[in-house]
């Protein structure tokens, strides 16, 4: 599904949306160039699983754990990962086989670890329709 | 006479291996730190297993290397004080280990400082006239957070991040501008040579807690204006994006600083963290202050980077006020401030 984002309230929406209708075990990548607005969509989906407290780049610790939403959520951000042996080492595998909702930027870093079913999101930038505008593509994988 | 505190305090949350020892919480004996700056410049950040890898090979050495250079031996040493977190949880357990073998081993009380109460509790290093109560700005790559320092040990947060931390902009930034990393530093030398006001970035607020920070936005917003440049097939001005970039950054957080002394009516105010050696921001908090005839606080450079020992100032009021870890002390990679 490709769905058109004209602003970052549109991105929040849709995150919303997404949080609202995942499952126990979902899991969802995030990819996208620095600055289309994963944090918002992220934001959104926390929303959506009713967490009202800030989500914050979790580029620091690599994962931050949320707990106070109708799920467990697990914000990954693995920017600064050299080799897929080093998630282990911020129990990755408990997160994203456990019984929360797991959201991982940049997860096209590490590509060999995923699980085999998992939603995959896009963001990007097609400055022919504006500095704003964003086109979101999401597939099940 | 009553009897020295003495602590060894080891530091490992993120980048640095760190250690030091400081007698009665003020004076610093030694302060060894071993970073891994070089390694992470090739990865434009910090790569977790890297980091807790080298802790590991350096922990030992710099831990020897303080304790020599405090001129101390082991029976000098009255607690061993350690990050718990928040950090990177490999690079944390490094330290939390290691501090739990030494405490157990020589029969010493074991203490677990949180890295922010630590970045604070700098400031105490080289201001031995400076007692709570203050107000505190923590910046680094990290954490933003407005702190009411109440008493030592005792905090209220009165704003923080919502998405990125202040450090962590500067190092993007830096990034899509070409200047590299560490970020904070480059983009503070070169804003020297640029306009500060050559391009207004926005300087996000928040209608349900005026304290709060966004860095997140305005990243985001000169990448769009690096865009709409590109596409018009401009070229930008390195310095002028970088140092407009920074005058927001300042503008935010000396506007919520004075904002919060304004409401609390503290008349001492700090400042902590990495970011806090930024120079640009040093003056303007250094003339907002003085403006308001509060008087203003800083640590050195050498305090304000990841260091062990604030880790050791903020152990020493925790020892004295009869705190103590127990044996199952472990690393908490999203400790929160004020929670034990």
């Amino acid at each position: 599904m490709i769905y058109d984002s004209f602003c970052s309230e549109d991105t929040f929406e849709l995150g919303k949306r997404i949080g609202e209708e995942a499952t126990e075990g979902s899991v969802y990548t995030l990819v996208g160039d620095l600055g289309v607005g994963k944090t918002v969509f992220t934001q959104g989906l926390a929303a959506g699983l009713g967490i009202t407290e800030a989500v914050n780049s979790p580029t620091f610790t690599i994962v931050q754990v949320y707990d106070e939403g109708r799920l467990p959520f697990y914000h990954f951000d693995v920017y600064r990962i050299g080799d897929s042996e080093e998630m282990y080492e911020v129990g990755y595998e408990e997160y994203v086989y456990g019984d929360g909702v797991s959201l991982i930027e940049w997860a096209n870093l590490i590509e060999d670890i995923l699980p085999t079913h998992y939603t995959s999101v896009l963001i990007e930038k097609d400055l022919d329709r504006g500095f704003d505008y964003r086109r979101i593509t999401i597939e099940e994988i | 006479m009553e009897q020295d505190v003495v602590i060894l305090a080891i530091e490992s949350s993120c980048d640095e291996t760190a250690a030091s020892v400081v007698r009665n919480g003020r004076e610093v004996l030694s302060n060894v730190i071993s970073s891994q700056i070089d390694i992470h410049t090739l990865y434009g950040g910090v790569v977790p297993e890297i980091a807790s890898r080298k802790h590991t090979e350096r922990i030992d050495q710099v831990v020897m290397e303080a304790l020599k250079e405090a001129k101390m031996t082991w029976d000098d040493i009255t607690a061993i004080a350690v990050t718990y977190g928040p950090g990177l949880v490999g690079a944390l357990l490094v330290g939390v280990s290691y501090a739990k073998a030494l405490a157990w081993a020589l029969h010493k009380p074991l203490i677990g400082v949180h890295h922010i109460e630590g970045h604070i509790s700098a400031n105490y290093i080289e201001n031995t006239e400076l007692e709570p109560p203050f107000m505190c700005l923590v910046v680094s790559g990290g954490h933003s957070h407005l702190v009411k320092v109440a008493d030592y040990g005792k905090y209220e947060i009165l704003g923080r991040t919502r998405d990125d931390a202040a450090g962590e902009a500067f190092d993007k930034v830096a990034r899509v501008i070409g200047l590299g990393y560490p970020g904070g530093p480059k983009i503070d030398k070169v804003s020297y040579e640029g306009n500060p006001s050559a391009i207004d970035f926005p300087r996000p607020k928040f209608a349900d807690n005026e304290y709060d920070f966004s860095f997140s936005g305005l990243k985001s917003a000169v990448l769009n204006y690096l865009n709409q440049l590109q596409m018009k097939g401009e070229d930008y001005n390195q310095a002028d994006v970088a140092a407009s970039f920074q005058q927001a950054v300042v503008d935010v957080l000396v506007g919520h600083s004075m904002k919060a002394l304004d409401q609390y009516g503290f008349k001492k105010f700090a400042i902590a963290g990495g970011v806090a050696s930024n120079s640009h921001l040093r003056t303007a908090m250094e003339e907002a202050c003085a403006k308001r005839g509060v008087e203003f606080f800083r640590p050195s450079p050498i305090f304000c980077t990841d260091n062990a020992a604030m880790i050791g100032v903020a152990a020493y009021y925790e020892y004295i006020a009869g705190l103590r870890s127990d044996w199952d002390l472990n690393a908490v990679p999203n400790l929160k401030l004020g929670e034990r």
